[in-house]
């Protein structure tokens, strides 16, 4: 009787809900430094190729 | 090397920080739902999610609407900015549904009204993505952008509408559920607290990533001037 008047027991569930919410944030983040750092990168490159050529 | 303004840094310190009290808050200061069990903590940051998504495509279509009156190119960056968050944040609110739903619906997936239209609003926002790649000229591109945001701006009312309007099986939050509702539920007053911490937590979230979003492409702008110059 006491069981059945107990939550159901979807930790499982849980687990895998916030495991996407971080996941998927932290794979978004990622994806913005990486792509800030190459685009630094490319400015720089282009930045060093117009001082050669002046 | 581009510095990261002041404002920023605070912001992503507040951020940071209401986000750690927000995980405490739904861990430890909101009670278990006595039916679901533990998958109801979900709820708080799925509904956030949403909300961060519909408050994305709001916002491109504001930007698209000012990209109309004033061809001023920071509103185009604005807008996808506020596409590609919005589409991260809704592809959460549709998994973490659908992980709810498979012990509360007992099952993963259903063509119920709300699932369906936000769906097709996620598809709508990635045909946005994918249709501006296919356009060269700049300004054309940001054109089409702004009236694409603007027409597609549409399903995302209805998409919030839709477990008011239609018959469905999705509880809703504000308003009264229908009667084939399943997985509703009472909140209590700290579960109230927790849902209201973590919308505000998130809207901290939205800013911030849009404001760094909207850097990244101003650099990505910055680049493609550069390499226009160049070419010339």
């Amino acid at each position: 009787m006491f069981f059945q008047n107990a939550p159901a027991n979807t930790i499982n569930y849980m687990i895998a809900g916030f495991a996407v919410i971080y996941g998927v944030m932290l794979a978004y983040l990622i994806s913005l430094v990486v792509r800030w750092k190459k685009l630094e990168r490319e400015v720089e490159e282009l930045k060093e190729i117009e001082r050669k050529g002046e | 090397m581009e510095s990261t303004p002041r404002w920023l840094k605070v912001l992503d310190y507040i951020t940071a920080t209401m986000f750690i009290a927000a995980i405490l808050m739904v861990f430890f200061y909101a009670p278990t739902e006595a039916v679901m069990g533990a998958v109801q903590r979900v709820f708080y940051f799925h509904v956030a999610s949403g909300w961060v998504g519909m408050l994305g495509f709001l916002t491109t279509a504001v930007a698209g609407v000012v990209y109309l009156k004033t061809s001023c190119r920071i509103w185009d960056i604005v807008g996808l900015a506020a596409v590609e968050i919005g589409i991260v944040f809704v592809f959460i609110t549709i998994v973490t549904g659908s992980i709810w739903a498979r012990p509360v619906w007992n099952t993963w997936w259903t063509w119920d009204p709300r699932l369906t239209t936000a769906a097709f609003m996620e598809l709508i926002y990635a045909a946005y993505i994918m249709l501006r790649q296919g356009i060269d000229d700049p300004d054309r591109r940001a054109r089409f952008g702004a009236v694409y945001a603007i027409i597609g701006f549409v399903s995302v009312p209805f998409t919030f509408m839709s477990a008011r309007m239609f018959r469905t099986i999705h509880p809703v939050v504000v308003g009264i559920n229908q009667p084939g509702s399943l997985g509703g539920f009472d909140m209590t007053p700290r579960m109230l607290q927790t849902f209201l911490f973590s919308l505000l937590m998130f809207t901290f979230v939205f800013a911030d990533l849009l404001w760094r979003r909207i850097r990244l492409g101003l650099l990505a702008d910055k680049a493609a001037q550069m390499k226009m110059k160049r070419n010339e």
